[in-house]
């Protein structure tokens, strides 16, 4: 039998339950995160939109960069200032 | 551990196969009927023949005891401590160690003693990994009887697509020896799972990789390269464009590892050059968790995403190096991340001037990526030997060439409007009438490498580049 050595990080995967999700946007603060990709604006102009008829109170956010990963600051204003985020991925 | 202790009186440690323990073999029989002598063999049982020797082939009690030559004579005292030993033979030692003046009056008066098997290079790292207890924190994994061991990793996902070393204890050990660092020492926090890798488990898939124990210093400083924030190792696996990680090797730890700076040199052919650059790619995938079709999004990939470190050609070349250019003192040894594609050719066979060959150079490096992007593009170019010669004939250097070419890299914004030349990829209306620089300023960097025959370069283009994107890092790489 032969015994090696974990090349791995060795992590159990962690389980986080996912939040509850809402029955209607309405009256509820919904966050547009643009990643900064070219066109996410468009994108995300046009859901700002139906959001907004649909009677969502909409706040616009935006990664500094689309390579990096959201600060941990912007991650943390979001989840304290809404209720549920919208992530825009265009090209 | 506590080593098992020895018993009081004399004891002995041989081997069959050492002349001065076979000169010997008849004195231990002797010193045996005078008083207790217990005598360990390492090789044989029927050795010595002047008594019967206690087993010792899996060298337990010889590595526990330090036992570094046979023959070595102990003596140990009545509650088991070892009081005085002595190796080899000498006629006037061993007769003061015993207090017979009569022993060994026909033996020669000196023969050196051999190797102990437990001190035997190619058994010590078995040894020390069974016995010592390595010290490695890793988790074990241990392959069922009927597991093929190349399979089982394969099996594991451990693999880049091709066999991997298995990483025993024995053989990453070994591949630490290749460090001063400790083995928990942390390196680096590695994307995209944002895990603290230690010197233990970049040797873990060192040693997977192929690598040489000596190589390691240059893994570990690729790793601290590539974990940084300005090089963004998390972004450059989860775009879809097609980059890796290549690596540039300065100093003189080059030659040391026989790197190949030379023909073939970002082909296969060159142990170092493939597998310091896949061990830094195997710590992303396994440590990092970064694997293609996961976080790694890349439409086509490149095959230097197995792993590909590269070293200059410094004394091909009277230019100062890349990494002297980027700061760092001649003779420093220093690695240099780049975020690239794959390498392309930039042909030119007949220029004979520096100015042509800068003209063609500069033509063949605005088509990188697209001949319709400008600035916030990176790149690296390789030159040839043949290229460089043009240069250094000619007695331009680093800073003249480079100024050159950066005058002959400036892009009319006209001709790569969108819509212009019936290509709708290009610059947004409204960037008319300028003149654009290809790369982001600073963002191109020269290198020297390849073959002495042959009017061929070679560039490797970035991803997005600068702080918005990826930044070249240099880091010394240190003992």
């Amino acid at each position: 039998m032969t015994t090696v050595l974990d090349p791995t990080n060795e992590a159990t995967p962690a389980t986080i339950e996912r939040s509850m999700r809402p029955e209607s946007l309405a009256g509820l603060t919904v966050g547009l995160l643009d990643i900064s990709k070219p066109r996410g604006d468009v994108f995300l102009d046009r859901v700002e939109e139906r959001l907004s008829a649909l009677g969502s109170t909409v706040k616009r956010y935006k990664k500094p960069t689309f390579t990096k990963p959201a600060p941990v600051d912007l991650r943390h204003l979001i989840a304290t200032e809404c209720d549920a985020v919208i992530e825009a991925l265009a090209d | 551990m506590n080593p098992p202790p020895l018993p009081p009186g004399l004891v002995a440690f041989v081997k069959r196969d050492c002349e001065t323990c076979k000169l010997v073999d008849p004195l231990l029989g002797r010193l045996g009927a005078d008083e207790p002598l217990t005598v360990f063999t390492q090789d044989d049982l029927a050795f010595p023949e002047s008594l019967t020797a206690i087993d010792d082939l899996q060298l337990e009690m010889s590595w526990h005891h330090g036992i570094e030559t046979v023959p070595t004579l102990i003596r140990v005292g009545e509650s088991g401590i070892e009081e005085e030993r002595i190796v080899g033979w000498s006629r006037d030692q061993w007769q003061a160690f015993t207090g017979n003046m009569e022993l060994g009056m026909t033996l020669p008066e000196f023969r050196p003693g051999c190797g102990s098997l437990s001190v035997d290079p190619s058994r010590s790292d078995e040894l020390n990994a069974r016995m010592g207890g390595s010290g490695l924190s890793t988790r074990r994994v241990d392959f069922a009887e009927l597991e093929d061991d190349f399979e089982a990793m394969y099996d594991r996902g451990w693999s880049d697509g091709l066999p991997l070393i298995p990483p025993t204890e024995a053989r990453v050990m070994r591949m630490l020896d290749g460090t001063t660092r400790a083995a928990d020492d942390v390196v680096a926090n590695v994307a995209p799972d944002l895990v603290d890798v230690t010197v233990e488990k970049i040797a873990v898939n060192a040693v997977m990789a192929g690598c040489k124990p000596e190589y390691l210093p240059v893994v570990i400083a690729g790793i601290e390269a590539i974990c940084t924030d300005e090089f963004n190792i998390h972004g450059l696996l989860a775009t879809t464009m097609s980059v890796g990680p290549v690596f540039v090797v300065n100093g003189p730890i080059r030659n040391q590892l026989e790197m190949n700076s030379g023909i073939n040199v970002f082909g296969q052919g060159n142990r170092a050059n493939l597998t310091i650059g896949r061990a830094i790619q195997l710590v992303v995938r396994n440590v990092g968790g970064g694997r293609p079709g996961g976080v790694d999004r890349s439409t086509q990939g490149n095959p230097g995403k197995l792993g590909l470190a590269f070293p200059e050609d410094e004394e091909g070349t009277p230019w100062i190096s890349l990494a002297e250019e980027r700061g760092f003192d001649a003779g420093t040894n220093a690695i240099t991340a780049f975020c690239v594609e794959g390498p392309r050719l930039i042909v030119d066979q007949l220029s004979r001037t520096p100015e042509s060959l800068t003209n063609s150079i500069a033509q063949g490096l605005v088509a990188t990526l697209s001949p319709r992007m400008v600035a916030g593009i990176d790149a690296l170019l390789v030159l040839s030997p043949e290229h460089m010669a043009r240069y250094v004939d000619a007695g331009w250097d680093r800073a003249r060439f480079r100024s050159e070419l950066e005058e002959r890299l400036m892009v009319n914004s006209d001709d790569i409007i969108r819509g212009t030349g019936g290509i709708d990829e290009g610059l947004p209306a409204g960037l008319e009438g300028m003149q654009l620089p290809k790369f982001r300023p600073g963002g191109l960097h020269i290198t020297h490498a390849g073959g002495p025959a042959g009017l061929f370069s070679s560039v490797f283009a970035g991803w997005v580049s600068g702080p918005a994107g990826s930044v070249p890092v240099t880091k010394p790489i240190t003992p």
